[in-house]
Protein backbone atom coordinates (compact mmCIF):
# COMPACT_ATOMS: atom_id res chain seq x y z
CA UNK A 1 0.00 0.00 0.00
CA UNK A 2 0.94 3.58 -0.43
CA UNK A 3 3.30 3.38 -3.72
CA UNK A 4 2.40 6.07 -5.85
CA UNK A 5 2.60 4.22 -8.75
CA UNK A 6 0.18 1.47 -7.81
CA UNK A 7 -2.97 0.88 -10.04
CA UNK A 8 -6.09 1.43 -8.90
CA UNK A 9 -9.79 0.77 -9.38
CA UNK A 10 -12.69 2.43 -9.50
CA UNK A 11 -13.71 2.72 -5.95
CA UNK A 12 -9.70 2.35 -5.18
CA UNK A 13 -9.21 5.59 -6.36
CA UNK A 14 -12.47 7.16 -4.76
CA UNK A 15 -11.41 5.50 -1.29
CA UNK A 16 -7.96 7.23 -1.93
CA UNK A 17 -8.93 10.35 -2.40
CA UNK A 18 -11.63 9.88 0.32
CA UNK A 19 -9.08 9.47 2.80
CA UNK A 20 -6.16 11.66 1.51
CA UNK A 21 -4.13 8.88 0.89
CA UNK A 22 -1.70 8.39 -2.83
CA UNK A 23 -2.86 4.83 -2.84
CA UNK A 24 -5.13 2.56 -1.58
CA UNK A 25 -5.96 -1.60 -2.37
CA UNK A 26 -8.69 -4.07 -1.89
CA UNK A 27 -8.69 -5.69 1.64
CA UNK A 28 -7.44 -2.21 3.47
CA UNK A 29 -9.41 -0.58 6.12
CA UNK A 30 -10.42 3.12 5.84
CA UNK A 31 -12.64 5.95 7.53
CA UNK A 32 -13.62 7.56 4.23
CA UNK A 33 -15.02 10.86 4.42
CA UNK A 34 -18.76 10.57 3.39
CA UNK A 35 -19.71 13.41 0.81
CA UNK A 36 -23.67 12.32 0.87
CA UNK A 37 -25.59 10.50 3.18
CA UNK A 38 -29.38 9.70 2.63
CA UNK A 39 -32.16 8.32 4.28
CA UNK A 40 -35.90 8.02 3.75
CA UNK A 41 -38.66 7.31 6.73
CA UNK A 42 -36.08 5.03 8.62
CA UNK A 43 -34.38 8.00 9.02
CA UNK A 44 -37.24 7.41 12.13
CA UNK A 45 -34.93 5.00 13.13
CA UNK A 46 -31.45 6.69 12.58
CA UNK A 47 -32.78 9.83 14.46
CA UNK A 48 -33.38 7.66 17.38
CA UNK A 49 -29.87 5.63 17.49
CA UNK A 50 -28.21 9.12 16.90
CA UNK A 51 -29.55 10.24 19.81
CA UNK A 52 -28.84 7.39 21.69
CA UNK A 53 -25.62 7.62 20.79
CA UNK A 54 -25.26 11.11 22.22
CA UNK A 55 -26.80 9.64 25.61
CA UNK A 56 -25.09 10.15 28.82
CA UNK A 57 -22.62 12.35 26.77
CA UNK A 58 -23.35 15.80 27.46
CA UNK A 59 -22.89 17.01 24.22
CA UNK A 60 -25.77 18.14 22.20
CA UNK A 61 -26.98 15.97 19.17
CA UNK A 62 -26.43 17.75 15.92
CA UNK A 63 -25.24 15.96 12.56
CA UNK A 64 -21.47 16.55 11.51
CA UNK A 65 -22.75 18.43 8.34
CA UNK A 66 -26.20 19.08 7.44
CA UNK A 67 -25.20 20.29 3.58
CA UNK A 68 -24.37 16.28 3.51
CA UNK A 69 -27.42 14.50 4.82
CA UNK A 70 -30.39 13.95 2.31
CA UNK A 71 -34.21 13.07 3.80
CA UNK A 72 -36.53 11.78 0.85
CA UNK A 73 -39.84 10.70 1.95
CA UNK A 74 -40.52 8.01 -0.63
CA UNK A 75 -41.46 4.26 0.95
CA UNK A 76 -45.23 5.69 2.15
CA UNK A 77 -46.50 8.32 0.67
CA UNK A 78 -48.42 10.00 1.42
CA UNK A 79 -48.61 8.30 4.48
CA UNK A 80 -50.37 5.12 5.01
CA UNK A 81 -50.93 5.25 8.72
CA UNK A 82 -50.74 7.58 11.84
CA UNK A 83 -47.73 5.45 13.02
CA UNK A 84 -45.81 6.67 9.65
CA UNK A 85 -46.91 9.84 9.35
CA UNK A 86 -45.72 10.46 13.55
CA UNK A 87 -42.32 9.25 12.05
CA UNK A 88 -42.06 11.51 9.11
CA UNK A 89 -43.36 14.17 11.36
CA UNK A 90 -40.24 13.81 13.48
CA UNK A 91 -38.00 13.31 10.90
CA UNK A 92 -39.57 16.99 9.61
CA UNK A 93 -38.91 18.75 12.84
CA UNK A 94 -35.46 17.43 12.86
CA UNK A 95 -35.13 18.36 9.67
CA UNK A 96 -36.19 22.03 10.61
CA UNK A 97 -33.79 22.10 13.74
CA UNK A 98 -30.58 20.85 12.02
CA UNK A 99 -30.36 22.72 8.87
CA UNK A 100 -31.06 19.92 6.49
CA UNK A 101 -31.63 21.29 2.89
CA UNK A 102 -31.37 18.52 0.97
CA UNK A 103 -35.10 17.56 2.04
CA UNK A 104 -37.92 16.40 0.07
CA UNK A 105 -41.33 15.96 1.38
CA UNK A 106 -44.63 14.80 0.05
CA UNK A 107 -44.75 17.14 -2.45
CA UNK A 108 -45.94 17.35 -6.13
CA UNK A 109 -43.27 19.45 -7.88
CA UNK A 110 -39.89 17.91 -5.96
CA UNK A 111 -40.88 14.77 -4.32
CA UNK A 112 -40.14 11.50 -5.47
CA UNK A 113 -38.22 8.07 -5.06
CA UNK A 114 -34.65 8.78 -2.99
CA UNK A 115 -32.54 7.05 -5.97
CA UNK A 116 -34.12 9.33 -8.83
CA UNK A 117 -34.32 12.31 -6.80
CA UNK A 118 -30.75 12.41 -5.53
CA UNK A 119 -29.44 12.39 -9.30
CA UNK A 120 -31.90 14.22 -10.98
CA UNK A 121 -31.61 17.06 -8.32
CA UNK A 122 -27.29 17.09 -8.73
CA UNK A 123 -26.67 15.52 -5.74
CA UNK A 124 -24.46 13.09 -6.76
CA UNK A 125 -20.84 13.86 -8.08
CA UNK A 126 -18.40 11.52 -9.71
CA UNK A 127 -15.86 10.32 -7.16
CA UNK A 128 -18.21 10.92 -4.02
CA UNK A 129 -18.91 8.46 -1.45
CA UNK A 130 -22.52 8.03 -0.97
CA UNK A 131 -24.28 6.12 1.58
CA UNK A 132 -27.90 5.31 2.43
CA UNK A 133 -30.48 3.38 4.25
CA UNK A 134 -31.24 1.94 1.57
CA UNK A 135 -29.91 -1.07 -0.37
CA UNK A 136 -30.45 0.12 -3.36
CA UNK A 137 -28.25 3.09 -3.25
CA UNK A 138 -25.82 1.30 -4.97
CA UNK A 139 -27.64 3.32 -8.33
CA UNK A 140 -25.68 6.05 -7.89
CA UNK A 141 -22.77 4.44 -9.30
CA UNK A 142 -24.47 5.29 -12.55
CA UNK A 143 -22.85 9.15 -11.67
CA UNK A 144 -19.57 7.40 -10.62
CA UNK A 145 -19.08 7.72 -7.33
CA UNK A 146 -18.85 5.14 -4.59
CA UNK A 147 -22.26 4.01 -2.98
CA UNK A 148 -23.16 1.65 -1.06
CA UNK A 149 -26.14 0.74 1.43
CA UNK A 150 -26.11 0.74 5.19
CA UNK A 151 -28.48 0.07 7.98
CA UNK A 152 -29.61 2.91 10.08
CA UNK A 153 -27.28 2.26 13.05
CA UNK A 154 -24.28 2.51 11.10
CA UNK A 155 -26.08 5.97 9.36
CA UNK A 156 -26.26 7.65 13.15
CA UNK A 157 -22.69 7.11 13.38
CA UNK A 158 -22.35 9.01 10.24
CA UNK A 159 -24.70 11.23 11.13
CA UNK A 160 -22.08 11.88 13.92
CA UNK A 161 -19.00 11.97 13.36
CA UNK A 162 -19.25 12.38 8.79
CA UNK A 163 -17.42 9.45 7.98
CA UNK A 164 -17.84 5.55 7.64
CA UNK A 165 -16.07 3.56 10.54
CA UNK A 166 -13.76 0.38 9.18
CA UNK A 167 -14.47 0.19 5.65
CA UNK A 168 -13.16 -2.56 4.06
CA UNK A 169 -11.81 -1.62 0.31
CA UNK A 170 -13.82 -4.02 -1.37
CA UNK A 171 -12.34 -6.04 -4.38
CA UNK A 172 -13.89 -5.42 -7.92
CA UNK A 173 -15.31 -7.95 -11.04
CA UNK A 174 -15.19 -6.42 -14.13
CA UNK A 175 -18.05 -6.64 -16.40
CA UNK A 176 -17.48 -5.69 -19.93
CA UNK A 177 -20.52 -5.59 -22.65
CA UNK A 178 -19.87 -4.63 -26.26
CA UNK A 179 -22.67 -5.01 -29.10
CA UNK A 180 -25.75 -3.51 -29.81
CA UNK A 181 -29.58 -4.11 -27.90
CA UNK A 182 -31.50 -5.95 -30.77
CA UNK A 183 -35.06 -4.35 -30.62
CA UNK A 184 -37.01 -4.70 -27.36
CA UNK A 185 -33.87 -5.35 -25.40
CA UNK A 186 -33.28 -2.96 -22.88
CA UNK A 187 -30.87 -2.38 -20.03
CA UNK A 188 -33.28 -4.17 -17.86
CA UNK A 189 -32.48 -7.57 -19.74
CA UNK A 190 -28.48 -6.80 -19.35
CA UNK A 191 -28.92 -6.69 -15.82
CA UNK A 192 -31.04 -9.30 -14.94
CA UNK A 193 -29.06 -11.49 -17.07
CA UNK A 194 -26.03 -10.77 -15.21
CA UNK A 195 -27.75 -11.57 -11.69
CA UNK A 196 -28.16 -14.78 -12.96
CA UNK A 197 -24.97 -15.35 -14.24
CA UNK A 198 -23.01 -14.33 -11.19
CA UNK A 199 -25.80 -15.60 -8.67
CA UNK A 200 -27.73 -13.97 -5.43
CA UNK A 201 -24.47 -13.44 -3.45
CA UNK A 202 -22.10 -13.87 -6.68
CA UNK A 203 -20.90 -10.21 -6.17
CA UNK A 204 -21.00 -10.07 -1.98
CA UNK A 205 -18.80 -7.64 -0.79
CA UNK A 206 -17.89 -7.10 -4.13
CA UNK A 207 -18.15 -3.78 -6.69
CA UNK A 208 -19.32 -4.16 -9.89
CA UNK A 209 -17.51 -2.19 -12.36
CA UNK A 210 -19.22 -1.71 -16.02
CA UNK A 211 -17.40 -0.76 -19.42
CA UNK A 212 -17.81 -1.83 -22.88
CA UNK A 213 -19.20 0.52 -26.00
CA UNK A 214 -22.59 -0.75 -24.88
CA UNK A 215 -22.19 1.25 -21.59
CA UNK A 216 -20.71 4.25 -23.45
CA UNK A 217 -23.79 4.50 -25.29
CA UNK A 218 -26.24 3.89 -22.62
CA UNK A 219 -28.23 6.95 -21.12
CA UNK A 220 -27.72 7.43 -17.37
CA UNK A 221 -31.31 6.32 -17.09
CA UNK A 222 -29.96 2.59 -18.45
CA UNK A 223 -27.19 3.10 -16.08
CA UNK A 224 -29.12 3.55 -13.00
CA UNK A 225 -31.11 0.64 -14.07
CA UNK A 226 -28.12 -1.76 -14.07
CA UNK A 227 -25.99 -0.16 -10.88
CA UNK A 228 -29.63 0.24 -9.20
CA UNK A 229 -30.00 -3.78 -9.57
CA UNK A 230 -26.07 -4.53 -8.85
CA UNK A 231 -27.12 -5.06 -5.33
CA UNK A 232 -29.63 -8.22 -6.23
CA UNK A 233 -26.09 -10.17 -7.07
CA UNK A 234 -24.72 -8.90 -3.66
CA UNK A 235 -22.44 -6.46 -4.95
CA UNK A 236 -21.52 -3.76 -2.47
CA UNK A 237 -22.02 -1.11 -5.28
CA UNK A 238 -22.53 -0.98 -9.00
CA UNK A 239 -19.99 1.83 -10.72
CA UNK A 240 -19.83 3.30 -14.40
CA UNK A 241 -16.59 5.71 -15.00
CA UNK A 242 -18.06 9.16 -15.76
CA UNK A 243 -17.57 10.38 -18.97
CA UNK A 244 -19.21 12.57 -21.89
CA UNK A 245 -23.23 11.15 -21.36
CA UNK A 246 -22.30 11.54 -17.17
CA UNK A 247 -21.49 15.38 -18.06
CA UNK A 248 -24.27 15.76 -20.76
CA UNK A 249 -26.91 14.57 -17.44
CA UNK A 250 -25.92 16.65 -14.85
CA UNK A 251 -25.95 19.60 -17.20
CA UNK A 252 -28.65 19.22 -18.72
CA UNK A 253 -30.85 17.06 -16.38
CA UNK A 254 -29.83 17.84 -12.98
CA UNK A 255 -28.42 21.38 -13.85
CA UNK A 256 -25.15 21.41 -12.49
CA UNK A 257 -23.31 25.11 -13.50
CA UNK A 258 -19.84 23.75 -11.66
CA UNK A 259 -17.16 21.67 -13.50
CA UNK A 260 -17.57 18.33 -12.78
CA UNK A 261 -14.13 15.79 -13.52
CA UNK A 262 -14.23 12.39 -14.86
CA UNK A 263 -12.08 9.79 -14.44
CA UNK A 264 -11.80 5.68 -15.20
CA UNK A 265 -9.71 3.46 -13.45
CA UNK A 266 -6.13 2.63 -14.51
CA UNK A 267 -5.71 0.30 -17.45
CA UNK A 268 -3.56 -2.00 -15.29
CA UNK A 269 -5.96 -1.99 -12.04
CA UNK A 270 -6.62 -5.42 -10.19
CA UNK A 271 -10.12 -7.34 -10.76
CA UNK A 272 -10.83 -10.60 -9.07
CA UNK A 273 -12.66 -11.72 -12.71
CA UNK A 274 -13.76 -10.12 -15.96
CA UNK A 275 -17.42 -11.12 -17.12
CA UNK A 276 -17.51 -9.95 -21.04
CA UNK A 277 -20.83 -9.71 -22.55
CA UNK A 278 -22.58 -9.51 -26.02
CA UNK A 279 -25.54 -7.30 -25.96
CA UNK A 280 -26.37 -8.00 -29.28
CA UNK A 281 -26.92 -12.27 -28.52
CA UNK A 282 -29.23 -10.76 -25.50
CA UNK A 283 -33.06 -11.81 -25.84
CA UNK A 284 -35.68 -10.11 -23.08
CA UNK A 285 -35.07 -11.56 -19.70
CA UNK A 286 -37.26 -12.06 -16.69
CA UNK A 287 -36.71 -13.03 -13.16
CA UNK A 288 -39.12 -16.17 -11.94
CA UNK A 289 -39.97 -16.44 -8.29
CA UNK A 290 -38.69 -16.30 -6.03
CA UNK A 291 -35.02 -14.78 -6.31
CA UNK A 292 -33.75 -12.06 -8.92
CA UNK A 293 -31.09 -14.65 -10.25
CA UNK A 294 -33.98 -17.47 -11.24
CA UNK A 295 -33.38 -15.58 -14.60
CA UNK A 296 -34.38 -16.79 -17.69
CA UNK A 297 -35.00 -15.74 -21.24
CA UNK A 298 -38.97 -14.20 -21.96
CA UNK A 299 -40.03 -16.76 -24.23
CA UNK A 300 -39.27 -19.32 -22.01
CA UNK A 301 -42.21 -18.62 -19.55
CA UNK A 302 -44.30 -16.94 -22.32
CA UNK A 303 -48.02 -17.43 -21.97
CA UNK A 304 -48.17 -17.47 -17.94
CA UNK A 305 -51.31 -15.64 -17.11
CA UNK A 306 -50.64 -12.46 -14.99
CA UNK A 307 -53.32 -10.29 -12.98
CA UNK A 308 -50.84 -7.08 -11.88
CA UNK A 309 -48.32 -5.34 -14.20
CA UNK A 310 -46.17 -2.86 -12.51
CA UNK A 311 -44.03 -0.09 -14.05
CA UNK A 312 -42.22 2.21 -11.85
CA UNK A 313 -40.02 2.14 -8.92
CA UNK A 314 -35.84 3.36 -8.64
CA UNK A 315 -35.67 0.83 -11.46
CA UNK A 316 -37.17 1.39 -14.09
CA UNK A 317 -39.82 4.10 -13.39
CA UNK A 318 -38.20 6.82 -15.73
CA UNK A 319 -39.58 8.89 -18.42
CA UNK A 320 -37.89 6.84 -21.17
CA UNK A 321 -39.76 3.33 -19.36
CA UNK A 322 -43.10 5.22 -18.91
CA UNK A 323 -42.69 6.45 -22.67
CA UNK A 324 -42.18 2.26 -23.90
CA UNK A 325 -45.36 1.64 -21.86
CA UNK A 326 -47.26 4.72 -23.76
CA UNK A 327 -46.02 3.94 -27.05
CA UNK A 328 -47.16 0.43 -26.49
CA UNK A 329 -50.91 0.60 -25.17
CA UNK A 330 -51.80 4.11 -27.57
CA UNK A 331 -54.97 2.91 -28.79
CA UNK A 332 -54.90 -0.34 -27.48
CA UNK A 333 -56.21 -1.50 -23.89
CA UNK A 334 -54.70 -3.15 -20.99
CA UNK A 335 -56.41 -7.24 -21.07
CA UNK A 336 -59.48 -7.60 -18.95
CA UNK A 337 -58.76 -9.10 -15.39
CA UNK A 338 -55.57 -7.12 -15.44
CA UNK A 339 -55.14 -4.75 -13.22
CA UNK A 340 -51.63 -1.89 -14.43
CA UNK A 341 -50.14 -0.09 -12.13
CA UNK A 342 -47.74 2.84 -13.40
CA UNK A 343 -45.76 5.18 -10.91
CA UNK A 344 -43.28 7.64 -11.75
CA UNK A 345 -39.95 7.57 -10.20
CA UNK A 346 -40.13 11.43 -9.37
CA UNK A 347 -42.97 14.48 -9.30
CA UNK A 348 -40.32 15.97 -12.17
CA UNK A 349 -40.92 13.15 -13.93
CA UNK A 350 -44.59 12.79 -13.10
CA UNK A 351 -44.95 15.84 -14.66
CA UNK A 352 -42.56 15.46 -18.05
CA UNK A 353 -44.83 12.44 -18.66
CA UNK A 354 -47.90 14.30 -18.27
CA UNK A 355 -46.84 17.38 -20.82
CA UNK A 356 -45.94 14.70 -23.35
CA UNK A 357 -49.29 13.03 -23.15
CA UNK A 358 -48.21 9.63 -21.97
CA UNK A 359 -49.89 9.51 -19.33
CA UNK A 360 -53.38 10.20 -20.55
CA UNK A 361 -52.70 7.56 -23.40
CA UNK A 362 -51.98 5.03 -20.15
CA UNK A 363 -55.24 5.97 -18.26
CA UNK A 364 -57.22 5.63 -21.35
CA UNK A 365 -55.89 2.12 -22.00
CA UNK A 366 -56.80 1.79 -18.74
CA UNK A 367 -53.80 2.08 -16.64
CA UNK A 368 -53.89 3.32 -13.22
CA UNK A 369 -51.25 6.29 -12.72
CA UNK A 370 -49.68 6.42 -9.16
CA UNK A 371 -48.26 9.38 -7.53
CA UNK A 372 -44.35 8.91 -7.30
CA UNK A 373 -43.31 7.05 -4.61
CA UNK A 374 -42.16 3.74 -3.59
CA UNK A 375 -45.52 2.71 -4.00
CA UNK A 376 -46.52 -1.51 -5.08
CA UNK A 377 -42.67 -2.05 -5.01
CA UNK A 378 -42.56 -3.02 -1.74
CA UNK A 379 -46.05 -3.65 -0.62
CA UNK A 380 -46.39 -1.74 2.39
CA UNK A 381 -48.76 0.47 1.16
CA UNK A 382 -50.49 0.33 -1.72
CA UNK A 383 -51.34 -2.30 -4.54
CA UNK A 384 -50.86 -5.84 -2.56
CA UNK A 385 -51.48 -8.78 -3.99
CA UNK A 386 -54.24 -11.71 -3.72
CA UNK A 387 -53.28 -14.82 -2.31
CA UNK A 388 -52.17 -16.78 -5.47
CA UNK A 389 -51.81 -13.75 -7.58
CA UNK A 390 -49.46 -13.54 -10.58
CA UNK A 391 -47.43 -9.89 -10.60
CA UNK A 392 -45.53 -8.59 -13.56
CA UNK A 393 -43.42 -5.87 -12.53
CA UNK A 394 -39.97 -3.38 -13.61
CA UNK A 395 -38.80 -3.10 -9.85
CA UNK A 396 -36.46 -5.29 -8.33
CA UNK A 397 -37.39 -7.75 -6.10
CA UNK A 398 -39.37 -10.53 -6.48
CA UNK A 399 -39.27 -12.16 -2.43
CA UNK A 400 -41.35 -14.08 -1.39
CA UNK A 401 -43.31 -11.35 0.50
CA UNK A 402 -42.07 -8.45 -1.29
CA UNK A 403 -45.50 -7.20 -2.85
CA UNK A 404 -47.02 -7.69 0.79
CA UNK A 405 -48.45 -11.30 0.08
CA UNK A 406 -46.27 -14.41 0.22
CA UNK A 407 -48.94 -16.26 -1.39
CA UNK A 408 -48.46 -14.38 -4.60
CA UNK A 409 -45.48 -14.97 -7.26
CA UNK A 410 -43.92 -11.76 -8.88
CA UNK A 411 -42.07 -12.04 -11.91
CA UNK A 412 -39.04 -9.11 -12.97
CA UNK A 413 -39.03 -7.83 -16.12
CA UNK A 414 -38.23 -4.21 -18.64
CA UNK A 415 -41.12 -2.22 -18.96
CA UNK A 416 -41.12 -3.77 -22.79
CA UNK A 417 -41.84 -6.82 -21.58
CA UNK A 418 -44.31 -5.59 -19.34
CA UNK A 419 -46.10 -3.32 -21.71
CA UNK A 420 -46.44 -6.27 -24.45
CA UNK A 421 -48.10 -8.51 -21.34
CA UNK A 422 -50.18 -5.36 -20.82
CA UNK A 423 -52.37 -5.99 -23.89
CA UNK A 424 -52.45 -9.59 -23.74
CA UNK A 425 -52.69 -10.34 -20.18
CA UNK A 426 -49.82 -13.30 -20.37
CA UNK A 427 -46.30 -12.78 -20.41
CA UNK A 428 -45.49 -11.66 -23.42
CA UNK A 429 -42.26 -11.52 -25.82
CA UNK A 430 -42.29 -7.89 -26.89
CA UNK A 431 -40.49 -9.14 -30.65
CA UNK A 432 -43.75 -11.21 -31.14
CA UNK A 433 -45.85 -8.16 -30.19
CA UNK A 434 -48.57 -6.94 -27.57
CA UNK B 1 -25.14 -24.14 24.25
CA UNK B 2 -28.52 -23.26 22.56
CA UNK B 3 -31.09 -25.37 21.01
CA UNK B 4 -32.05 -25.10 16.89
CA UNK B 5 -35.41 -23.46 16.52
CA UNK B 6 -35.76 -22.85 13.24
CA UNK B 7 -33.58 -24.68 10.19
CA UNK B 8 -33.92 -22.23 6.72
CA UNK B 9 -32.29 -22.55 3.28
CA UNK B 10 -30.50 -20.12 1.18
CA UNK B 11 -31.09 -16.59 0.52
CA UNK B 12 -33.53 -15.46 3.23
CA UNK B 13 -34.43 -11.85 2.42
CA UNK B 14 -34.98 -9.68 5.22
CA UNK B 15 -38.54 -9.93 3.47
CA UNK B 16 -38.68 -13.23 5.16
CA UNK B 17 -36.98 -12.57 8.30
CA UNK B 18 -38.95 -8.98 8.63
CA UNK B 19 -41.84 -8.13 6.37
CA UNK B 20 -42.21 -4.96 4.51
CA UNK B 21 -45.88 -3.92 5.88
CA UNK B 22 -44.52 -3.81 9.41
CA UNK B 23 -41.31 -1.31 8.66
CA UNK B 24 -43.35 1.52 9.78
CA UNK B 25 -42.08 0.37 13.16
CA UNK B 26 -38.83 0.73 14.26
CA UNK B 27 -37.39 1.06 17.77
CA UNK B 28 -35.62 -2.02 19.03
CA UNK B 29 -38.14 -2.74 21.40
CA UNK B 30 -40.72 -3.05 19.22
CA UNK B 31 -39.49 -4.95 16.77
CA UNK B 32 -39.23 -8.43 17.99
CA UNK B 33 -42.70 -9.08 17.87
CA UNK B 34 -42.71 -9.47 13.80
CA UNK B 35 -39.62 -11.27 13.69
CA UNK B 36 -40.57 -14.25 10.58
CA UNK B 37 -44.27 -13.06 10.73
CA UNK B 38 -44.93 -15.46 8.41
CA UNK B 39 -43.78 -18.37 9.48
CA UNK B 40 -46.52 -17.70 11.80
CA UNK B 41 -46.14 -21.03 13.77
CA UNK B 42 -42.60 -19.67 15.00
CA UNK B 43 -44.00 -16.15 15.46
CA UNK B 44 -46.45 -17.49 18.12
CA UNK B 45 -43.72 -18.94 20.19
CA UNK B 46 -41.40 -16.24 19.88
CA UNK B 47 -43.98 -14.09 21.17
CA UNK B 48 -45.37 -16.45 23.76
CA UNK B 49 -42.01 -16.48 25.40
CA UNK B 50 -41.18 -20.07 24.14
CA UNK B 51 -37.90 -19.88 22.67
CA UNK B 52 -35.56 -19.38 25.47
CA UNK B 53 -32.47 -16.69 24.82
CA UNK B 54 -29.29 -18.16 23.09
CA UNK B 55 -31.31 -20.38 20.68
CA UNK B 56 -30.39 -20.88 17.38
CA UNK B 57 -31.58 -20.27 13.83
CA UNK B 58 -29.79 -22.21 11.32
CA UNK B 59 -29.70 -20.83 7.53
CA UNK B 60 -28.22 -21.45 4.31
CA UNK B 61 -26.19 -19.34 2.41
CA UNK B 62 -26.85 -15.06 1.67
CA UNK B 63 -28.71 -14.72 4.97
CA UNK B 64 -30.45 -11.33 4.98
CA UNK B 65 -30.38 -10.34 1.24
CA UNK B 66 -32.26 -7.53 0.01
CA UNK B 67 -33.50 -4.25 2.02
CA UNK B 68 -31.47 -3.13 4.34
CA UNK B 69 -33.90 -2.84 7.49
CA UNK B 70 -32.30 -2.95 10.28
CA UNK B 71 -35.28 -4.19 12.20
CA UNK B 72 -34.43 -7.75 10.40
CA UNK B 73 -31.41 -7.65 12.69
CA UNK B 74 -32.72 -5.96 15.86
CA UNK B 75 -36.03 -8.48 15.91
CA UNK B 76 -33.68 -11.48 16.37
CA UNK B 77 -31.49 -9.82 18.89
CA UNK B 78 -33.83 -8.58 20.97
CA UNK B 79 -35.04 -12.08 22.08
CA UNK B 80 -31.11 -13.02 21.88
CA UNK B 81 -31.39 -15.67 19.00
CA UNK B 82 -27.73 -16.39 17.60
CA UNK B 83 -27.78 -16.78 13.53
CA UNK B 84 -25.73 -19.11 12.05
CA UNK B 85 -24.99 -19.31 8.56
CA UNK B 86 -23.35 -20.82 5.66
CA UNK B 87 -22.66 -17.09 4.74
CA UNK B 88 -24.65 -13.69 5.06
CA UNK B 89 -25.35 -10.93 2.57
CA UNK B 90 -23.56 -7.47 3.79
CA UNK B 91 -25.34 -5.07 4.73
CA UNK B 92 -27.32 -7.74 7.23
CA UNK B 93 -24.21 -9.16 8.69
CA UNK B 94 -23.01 -5.24 9.09
CA UNK B 95 -26.29 -4.56 11.11
CA UNK B 96 -26.05 -7.29 13.14
CA UNK B 97 -22.70 -6.76 13.99
CA UNK B 98 -23.38 -3.18 14.85
CA UNK B 99 -26.17 -4.27 16.94
CA UNK B 100 -23.64 -6.26 18.83
CA UNK B 101 -25.49 -9.17 18.00
CA UNK B 102 -24.65 -12.59 17.57
CA UNK B 103 -23.65 -13.73 13.82
CA UNK B 104 -21.55 -16.94 13.21
CA UNK B 105 -20.38 -17.55 9.83
CA UNK B 106 -20.42 -21.46 9.22
CA UNK B 107 -19.68 -22.38 5.54
CA UNK B 108 -20.26 -26.12 6.51
CA UNK B 109 -22.87 -26.01 9.36
CA UNK B 110 -25.31 -28.97 9.22
CA UNK B 111 -28.05 -29.26 11.74
CA UNK B 112 -31.95 -30.40 12.27
CA UNK B 113 -34.35 -28.88 14.04
CA UNK B 114 -33.78 -29.81 17.77
CA UNK B 115 -30.34 -30.08 17.63
CA UNK B 116 -28.02 -28.60 20.62
CA UNK B 117 -24.99 -26.66 19.24
CA UNK B 118 -22.21 -25.43 21.57
CA UNK B 119 -20.53 -22.27 19.50
CA UNK B 120 -17.07 -21.50 20.56
CA UNK B 121 -14.56 -19.65 18.98
CA UNK B 122 -13.59 -21.15 16.37
CA UNK B 123 -16.09 -23.90 15.69
CA UNK B 124 -19.26 -24.87 16.06
CA UNK B 125 -19.96 -28.49 17.72
CA UNK B 126 -23.90 -29.91 16.95
CA UNK B 127 -23.86 -32.20 20.20
CA UNK B 128 -26.70 -33.90 18.78
CA UNK B 129 -24.56 -35.54 16.08
CA UNK B 130 -21.04 -35.33 17.17
CA UNK B 131 -19.83 -33.38 14.40
CA UNK B 132 -17.97 -30.10 14.47
CA UNK B 133 -17.78 -27.71 11.72
CA UNK B 134 -15.09 -24.61 11.37
CA UNK B 135 -16.46 -20.82 11.95
CA UNK B 136 -14.97 -18.21 9.79
CA UNK B 137 -13.77 -14.75 11.37
CA UNK B 138 -15.92 -11.79 11.13
CA UNK B 139 -14.45 -8.88 9.13
CA UNK B 140 -11.61 -7.83 10.59
CA UNK B 141 -12.76 -4.73 9.69
CA UNK B 142 -15.40 -4.80 11.82
CA UNK B 143 -13.70 -6.31 15.63
CA UNK B 144 -12.82 -2.84 17.11
CA UNK B 145 -16.99 -2.20 16.92
CA UNK B 146 -17.29 -5.61 17.89
CA UNK B 147 -15.02 -5.15 20.58
CA UNK B 148 -17.20 -2.40 22.06
CA UNK B 149 -19.64 -4.10 22.20
CA UNK B 150 -21.37 -2.56 19.07
CA UNK B 151 -21.55 0.81 17.25
CA UNK B 152 -23.49 2.29 19.58
CA UNK B 153 -20.67 3.03 22.26
CA UNK B 154 -18.02 2.90 20.09
CA UNK B 155 -19.20 5.80 17.97
CA UNK B 156 -20.00 7.55 21.55
CA UNK B 157 -16.39 6.58 22.46
CA UNK B 158 -14.79 8.05 19.25
CA UNK B 159 -16.89 11.61 20.30
CA UNK B 160 -15.50 12.00 23.22
CA UNK B 161 -12.80 11.50 22.25
CA UNK B 162 -12.36 13.85 19.78
CA UNK B 163 -13.81 16.33 22.21
CA UNK B 164 -10.64 15.84 24.75
S1 LIG C 1 -38.87 1.92 -5.38
FE1 LIG C 1 -38.71 -0.07 -4.34
S2 LIG C 1 -36.57 -0.65 -4.48
FE2 LIG C 1 -36.71 1.52 -5.00
S3 LIG C 1 -36.30 2.59 -3.06
FE3 LIG C 1 -38.50 2.33 -3.23
S4 LIG C 1 -38.96 0.42 -2.17
FE4 LIG C 1 -36.76 0.45 -2.57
Amino acid sequence: MGEKTKAMTMVEKILAKATGQAAVSAGDVLEPKIDLAMSHENGALVLNQFLEIYKGTGLDANVWDPSKIAIIFDHRVPAESAKTATNQKKLRDFVNKQGIVKFHDIRGDEGGICHQILPENGYVRPGAVVVGTDSHTTSHGALGAFAFGIGATEMASVWALGIALNIEVPGTIKVVVNGKFAPHVLPKDLILYLIGQLSAEGANFKVIEFHGETIRNMPTSGRLTICNMSVEAGATSGIVPPDAETLRYLKETAHVTEAVPTFGPDADAVYERTIEIDAAALDPQIACPHTVDNVKPVQEVAGKAIHQIVIGSCTNGRLDDIEIAAKVLQGKRVARGVRMLVFPASSRIYQEAMKLGYLSTLMEAGVVVMNSGCGPCLGIHQGALADGDVALATTNRNFKGRMGNPAAEVYLCSPAVAAASAVTGVITDPRKGG
Amino acid sequence: MGKVVLLLGDDISTDIIYPGRFMATVLPSETPQFAFADSVEFNKQLKAGEIPPGSVIVAGKNFGCGSSREQAASCLKGPDLVVVARHFARIFLQNSINLGMRTVICPDIEAEQGDELEIGADKVTNKTSGKSYAIVALPKSRQAIIDAGGLIPYTRQRILQEKK
